[in-house]
């Protein structure tokens, strides 16, 4: 009996830790937003992806400029941007040097549906949001 | 006391009461665009975290004193194509900003700018650069220190030059224009 009590408990420390490790390279509100994006049939979510889209270059239908989220956040997002209009700096989104980063699911929603628009044409797909969040939770 | 007699003291009292009242309008009338003594400088400040959390992270979140109520009506009622970009917002919250604007809109608060701004404003300009006071006040100031100057870019970033502008104070002598300096006319 004691032995199934202690290989049970040891279990449930290495799936915590596991759990654990995996937490750290997501936020909570990205981690529920992946499990939203998941159950709308997006899977196996890839940083790299998530990355190569970040550069991505993409014409905008009416003006015929180039536009990608580097034009406003830069390629390193530990750095802070600007505003490819009005200017205004926009604070780093890495959450590594910025904690208020990627904490709040309606806010990471909004931005995903405004800047997608602006920047693809149209709106991201559950998957390429997660390869976005997947990217930018680990810088 | 004869009924006549009070009627008459009733009737002069009244009559030197509306001579004081309209000397002082005239008098406010020749120094500002004031409805009475109790006019403050400049405009409201912002006092609403969500509008200047959703309204302030492209630009400076502008005072609802800067526009009057039509003009942020058919603002906000187009934020998906919001000067070329998406503004869109979740309709609670735009309906919540929207009763903000128009509770605080220039016309609606006895700010010494917000009643300047409202002089000779015709239809529902969107734009504060447009309004005919701006214009007016902003005429001097030449184009290589708006346009052709990259930390300014246009006359829409009033903090660019106004160094209070965040706290609603438009005052001439707190400007400084970057790569000029302070602006004394
Ligand atoms: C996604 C970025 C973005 C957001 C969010 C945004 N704006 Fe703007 N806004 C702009 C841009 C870009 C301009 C045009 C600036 C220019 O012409 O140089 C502008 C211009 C304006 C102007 C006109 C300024 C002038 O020239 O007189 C007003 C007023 C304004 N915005 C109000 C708002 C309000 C109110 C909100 C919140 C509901 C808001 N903005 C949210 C990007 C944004
Ligand atoms: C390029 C710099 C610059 C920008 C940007 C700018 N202003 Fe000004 N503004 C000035 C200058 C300079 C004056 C003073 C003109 C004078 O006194 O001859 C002025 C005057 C004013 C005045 C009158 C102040 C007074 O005490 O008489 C108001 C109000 C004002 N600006 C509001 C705004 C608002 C609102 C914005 C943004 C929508 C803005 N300004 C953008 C430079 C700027």
């Amino acid at each position: 009996m004691n032995e199934i009590k202690k290989f049970v408990a040891t279990g449930l420390t290495i799936a915590g830790m596991c759990y654990g490790s995996i937490a750290l390279s997501q936020t909570k509100a990205g981690e529920a937003l992946l499990d939203r994006y998941a159950s709308a049939g997006a899977k196996n979510f890839s940083a790299a992806r998530g990355e190569a889209l970040w550069n991505q270059k993409f014409t905008h239908a009416k003006s015929g400029q180039k536009r990608s989220c580097t034009t406003c956040h830069t390629s390193d997002l530990r750095k802070p941007g600007k505003h490819a209009r009005t200017g205004k700096i926009i604070e780093p989104l890495a959450p590594s040097v910025n904690a208020t980063r990627l904490s709040n699911e309606k806010k990471i929603e909004k931005w995903f549906l405004r800047n997608c628009k602006w920047t693809l044409g149209r709106k991201c797909t559950p998957q390429e949001k997660g390869d976005f969040l997947s990217y930018m939770s680990n810088q | 006391m004869k009924p006549t007699r009070l009627l008459a003291i009733i009737s002069l009292s009244a009559i030197t009461a509306g001579i004081v009242v309209t000397a002082m309008a005239d008098d406010d009338r020749r120094y500002s665009d004031s409805w009475g003594a109790k006019t403050l400088p400049g405009v409201a400040p912002v006092d609403l975290p969500l509008y200047q959390d959703e309204c302030g992270s492209c630009h400076m979140a502008y005072q609802p004193g800067l526009l009057p109520a039509p003009s942020w009506e058919k603002l906000m009622s187009g934020l998906d194509d919001h000067f070329g970009e998406n503004a869109e917002l979740p309709e609670n919250e735009r309906q919540t900003i929207l009763n903000y604007l128009l509770d605080n809109a220039a016309g609606r608060s006895n700010y010494r700018a917000s009643n300047k701004l409202m002089r000779n404003i015709r239809g529902a300009p969107i734009r504060i650069t447009e309004l005919p006071y701006f214009v007016h006040e902003h005429r001097e100031i030449p184009s290589r220190l708006v346009t052709g100057n990259p930390k300014v870019r246009s006359l829409s970033y009033c903090n660019a030059c106004h160094t209070q502008a965040n706290k609603g104070s438009y005052d001439e002598h707190q400007i400084y224009i970057p790569g000029y300096g302070r602006y004394d006319d």
